[in-house]
């Protein structure tokens, strides 16, 4: 043992790269053999993938210079062992991949939408965001504003829903149902734990039901049965009807999340939110729930990435999202065969998405370990 | 009930499931009457208090405060707890809210004061307490006693009638006992009505203005600190008194 009392440079090779490379890759010989495994396995495909995906790739034209318009024209049906990915198919249909059959001429009106879901949502995700407050008003508006303008009414044309397509699906039902579930969740969750047997009794059942039942058969309620509940005559479109479904799914999961944050609330501050006069309503907005979300956000952003994920499901019930055109693209005659670059792309836009919400979750996670009784707000 | 009592409870009874905790309990309390609760751990005294702000309910018998009989009647239950402030052992602050936010929650929310004038009474009651340094501080970052003082910050700027305290030192390290101890002492002398569950036996015998002694979910004995601590008429009182006070 070293005997003095001053401060000494730490252990050899603890610190930089090849100190990290030891601690993290190489401190035993189990890790060892895994590490080098691994590498043995990113060496063989990573520089393949690279080079099949970008370098050897067509864009817009083959290796001839030509535009490319169909499959026959694609360097890899034209060279099979040189030719890489042929993102032509992609480049053609881009739009719809985007947008589905919307109208060219009113295309703006997406582009506008899109543009106005980064306004309202990013001031939501980061609290430090400057002016928050006034921003976040609009978060609260833009889901009308986007209604009217997606769908016509003051003055705008009116595109019917069943143009709609692509990630303009995707997106609508995504974003939709997370935001009407996070609602409905708390109200389930408390509903859950009310006193009231009547009320816990149906919540519970309610989402219980939700959650033993695909997402699929829900779907297909939406499609088949909504109708019938509807009064004569009242004809409901076919989106709103799967947003509805869409939505009950997800609030069943969302308030197994949000039940799960209220558990973690001491009975104390149930109490002292009492003995101080607040009610019922009172307590839970201003002392319970703030506390229990801000708990159970990291699993939040969980279902949301889930459900994000899910909704591809509404292919088989008619709805064209980024996958069903995506798989409409694969079955025109002129583009056959290139099912790899329509999965690629179609893969790599939600992972793009779901990459973003499940970093975002882990910035949370810390930001809320670190923060939990400063009152980060 | 006896004419001038602010809180009175009568032939008061209660069970947890089959576990009967308060028998037959009486008590009246006068307008600025001190009274401090002790008694053996599990006798009964944090239920009898918190039935009086109907944190727990009770089965049988009334309950009276300030007129307002407790009953399964919600609006009377709201008047109550807009009369009779509460300190809990372990403090119960909002961990999300600073200082400042804790006491002004209720003011805004339940009196519906306006935002700049809640801040303004809420500084008052931090200086009552004497932590105004405080305020944009959150609970997290407080010592216990001044955690305690912030709480009772809290509960005073409901300006109640009577303060109900339930052991309010007892999670506290020693050195920081006395500042909420001189706070209380504070409020006694100022002439609020108080009913006090606690173990510091210096502080009963300095305010008190009558001891109440629980055991086994009864009220065994009830006297002036004078007789309770020299001259206890109960055996019980005096094993309790004699474990306590050698401690
Ligand atoms: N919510 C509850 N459910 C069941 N038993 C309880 C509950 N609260 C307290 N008790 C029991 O009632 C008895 C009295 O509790 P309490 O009033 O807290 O005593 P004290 O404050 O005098 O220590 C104890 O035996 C305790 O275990
Ligand atoms: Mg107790």
């Amino acid at each position: 043992m070293n005997e003095i009392t001053e401060s000494r440079k730490p252990p050899v090779a603890t610190t930089g790269i090849l100190g990290w490379l030891r601690m993290n890759l190489f401190s035993n010989w189990i890790n060892s053999l895994i590490s080098l495994f691994v590498l043995y396995i990113l060496i063989q495909f990573v520089p393949w993938i690279l080079n099949w995906t970008i370098f050897a790739a067509d864009f817009k034209y083959n290796f001839n210079g030509e535009q490319i318009i169909n499959r026959e024209m694609c360097s890899r049906v034209l060279d099979p062992e040189n030719g890489g990915a042929c993102w032509a198919i992609i480049y053609v249909r881009f739009y719809q991949f985007m947008y589905g059959f919307y109208p060219r001429d009113e295309v703006w009106r997406v582009n506008l939408s899109y543009a106005m879901l980064v306004v309202a949502v990013v001031p939501l995700l980061f609290d430090k965001f400057p002016f928050r407050k006034h921003f976040l008003k609009f978060t609260y508006i833009f889901p009308i504003i986007a209604f009217f303008l997606l769908n016509g009414g003051f003055g705008l044309e009116s595109v019917s829903t069943n143009k709609w397509g692509g990630l303009l699906v995707t997106l609508v039902l995504g974003c939709t149902g997370i935001a009407l579930a996070f609602p409905l969740g708390i109200v389930l969750a408390l509903g859950r734990r009310s006193n009231l047997p009547v009320i816990s009794t149906m919540c519970t059942l309610f989402i219980e039901f939700i959650r033993g039942v695909p997402l699929i058969t829900l779907l297909f309620f939406g499609m088949v049965m909504l109708p019938l509940f509807l009064p004569e005559g009242v004809n409901m479109d076919g989106l709103a009807r799967v947003l509805v479904a869409v939505t009950l799914f997800q609030s069943a999961y969302m308030a197994e999340v949000i039940r799960g944050g209220l558990q973690a609330i001491p009975q104390g501050q149930y109490e002292a939110a009492r003995s101080i006069g607040l009610s019922y309503w009172q307590m839970n907005m201003k002392v319970v729930l703030p506390q229990a979300i801000r708990i159970s956000i990291p699993s939040i952003v969980n279902t949301s990435i889930g459900l994000f994920k899910d909704t591809t499901l509404v292919i088989i019930v008619g709805l064209l999202d980024l996958l069903g055109i995506g798989r409409g693209a694969l079955a025109d005659t002129t583009w056959l065969g290139l099912a790899y670059e329509v999965y690629f792309f179609v893969s790599l836009v939600f992972f793009i998405f779901t990459f973003a919400m499940s970093r975002y979750s882990l910035y949370l996670e810390k930001k809320l370990k670190t923060g939990i009784n400063m009152g980060a707000d | 009930m006896s004419e001038d009592s602010i809180i009175s409870l009568q032939n008061v009874n209660k069970w947890f499931g089959d576990f009967h905790v308060l028998k037959d309990v009486d008590l009246e309390v006068k307008k600025k009457e001190r009274i401090v609760v002790c008694g053996p751990s599990g006798s009964g005294k944090s239920t009898m208090i918190r039935c009086i702000n109907r944190l727990e309910e009770h089965q049988e018998g009334t309950i009276i405060v300030d007129g307002i009989e407790l009953t399964g009647n919600l609006k009377n239950i709201d008047s109550v707890r807009k009369e009779v402030g509460m300190v809990f052992q372990q403090f119960n602050l909002f961990p999300h809210l600073s200082v400042k936010e804790n006491i002004t929650l209720a003011p805004i929310w339940v009196k519906k004061m306006p935002k700049a004038e809640a801040e303004e009474l809420a500084m008052q009651q931090l200086e009552i307490v004497k932590i105004p340094e405080q305020a944009d501080k959150y609970p997290g970052q407080l010592s216990g006693g001044q955690q305690q003082r912030v709480a009772i910050a809290r509960s005073l700027a409901m300006k109640p009638n009577i303060m109900l305290f339930d052991e309010p030192t007892s999670a506290l390290d020693p050195e920081m006992i006395k500042e909420v101890l001189d706070v209380m002492i504070d409020l006694a002398e100022g002439g609020m009505t108080m009913i006090v569950v606690t173990h510091e036996m210096g502080f009963a015998k300095t305010v008190a203005d009558r001891m109440v002694f629980m055991d086994e979910g009864r009220i065994v004995e009830q006297a002036v600190p004078e007789k309770f601590f020299n001259n206890p008429e109960s055996d019980r009182t005096k094993l309790f008194l004699s474990q306590i006070l050698n401690h």
